[in-house]
């Protein structure tokens, strides 16, 4: 069950991410949904089920990139590996030490991912440091709402039902 | 003792992953001669995917925007945006045409270019990653799209098409950081190459003679020595011209084409090596 919903949420990621491309990646602001998801199921899954979905994550998105096929794979799989430990050794449950994780992986992910392309003289990148800190705080933003919205709604949807049951009694 | 067994195991797991992954990224870097079957069909699979979810976004969007209260203004709208759009392509054909045969005509060898034979493409989806600034059409193989096709919109130079699978393909766009078109200066004839800017969405035009005259607000157009891009075809203007003595440091060129706004391309079918073939026979 829990095999499928991390399927669905990173189809959705890359469904979203390529439909809303344009309003989610302008010049310095961007955001990276399916980083935000492989960090996400990390966090909450650990470190077998993250780097899985780092490696499936990345490699679907380097896929449908022109970039070369494992460099993203690789560059995920390192973080989902990497915040599994965190999130497994360390109680990451309040926003703000969610906000310093996927703020933390984002900037390793660009690490990763340039610094591979730049040192298999693959690709240029005008990356600069504003724009990776602009795509830390737009993933750690959307990652924590995303967090705080899952953890929320279970709950809104259990009261109403509580509420239903003792309307009928 | 259960815990150090499952830690173990996850990092046997994260060392084999992270081999696989090197291997895969070595067998690429040494034989990069085609595209990968993996990059091949995932691509195929997503456009699929992609392209309902497009269908879908543009349904909710037409309802939105042509039925709640501009009915009638829309579809005007939409009109004189199609006119538009024929007179923009129509004017840069022209534009082409008149560049040309002005250079002939200089050596007494007037000769007719061809028209260029194009087809009309949605855009269905944006890049996958952030790093790339690629978009998915909905055209492909099946409708004549071969890779290394230039693709266009009315205001001028799109990209050029990277993957064609069956029913969609991948278009590379000017301002990707690995993008590249050769150019000219409208006004003064100098000649250079546009690359991409990456994150910016500038361009960059390189390889500039230190003789050539260039100011800030010069048209630049497709040269046509690359051949990818038709001869001609607006790029952009000039934005910013930093020079280091006489040779030129950084000539910023602003594109023509707004890359977030753009719906819908056109794809030139007729390469662009054809063309000049065309043009000498």
């Amino acid at each position: 069950m829990r095999t499928v919903g991390v399927i669905l949420a990173i189809v959705a990621a890359v469904v979203l991410q390529t439909t809303l491309g344009r309003y989610i990646a302008r010049a310095t602001v961007a955001v990276d949904l399916v980083l935000v998801v492989v960090v996400a199921v990390a966090l909450t899954c650990g470190p077998v089920t993250g780097l899985l979905t780092g490696t499936a994550a990345g490699l679907a998105q380097d896929a449908l990139s022109s970039g070369v096929l494992g460099i993203g794979g690789l560059a995920k799989t390192l973080v989902g590996f990497l915040v599994g430990i965190v999130g497994s050794q360390f109680i990451v449950a309040q926003p703000f030490s969610r906000f310093v994780v996927f703020l933390a992986a984002t900037a390793l992910h660009a690490a990763v991912f340039i610094g591979l392309y730049v040192m298999l003289d693959l690709r240029q990148f005008g990356t600069s440091y504003a724009a990776v800190g602009g795509q830390a705080v737009g993933n750690a933003v959307v990652g924590v709402v995303v967090f705080q919205l899952g953890e929320f709604l279970p709950g809104v949807v259990e009261r109403r039902r509580s509420q239903r049951a003792r309307i009928r009694r | 003792m259960a815990i150090l067994d499952l830690r173990q195991r996850a990092g046997y797991l994260f060392i084999a992953v992270m081999l696989g992954h090197v291997l895969l990224i070595s067998a690429q870097v040494n034989a990069r001669t085609g595209v990968p079957i993996l990059e091949a069909f995932t691509f195929g699979l997503f456009a699929e995917i992609q392209r309902v979810v497009s269908r879908g976004s543009s349904s909710v969007s037409e309802i939105w925007t042509g039925y709640i209260g501009l009915r009638r203004v829309n579809a005007e709208n939409e009109h004189l945006r199609q006119q538009l759009a024929v007179a923009l392509i129509d004017l840069q054909q022209q534009r082409a045409l008149a560049d040309q045969s002005r250079g002939l005509a200089r050596l007494l060898e007037l000769h007719d270019q061809p028209a260029l034979k194009t087809t009309a493409a949605a855009i269905i989806a944006d890049a996958a990653a952030p790093d790339f600034r690629t978009v998915t059409i909905d055209k492909g193989d099946a409708d004549g799209v071969r890779p290394d096709m230039a693709v266009i919109a009315p205001a001028g130079v799109v990209g050029r098409v990277a993957v064609a699978s069956g029913r969609a393909a991948k278009v590379q766009l000017l301002i990707d950081r690995n993008a590249a078109a050769g150019a000219i200066v409208g006004r003064s004839r100098a000649q250079g190459v546009v690359v991409g800017g990456g994150a910016d969405e500038r361009l960059s035009m390189e390889y500039v003679s230190e003789t050539a005259d260039i100011v800030v607000g010069d048209a630049v157009m497709t040269s046509g020595i690359d051949a990818i891009y038709p001869k001609g075809f607006v790029i952009g203007t000039v934005e910013a011209v930093d020079k280091n003595g006489p040779s030129y440091r950084r000539i910023v060129v602003r594109p023509a084409v707004d890359f977030h706004a753009l719906e819908d391309v056109l794809i030139v079918l007729t390469p662009a090596a054809r063309q000049a073939e065309g043009s000498r026979e």
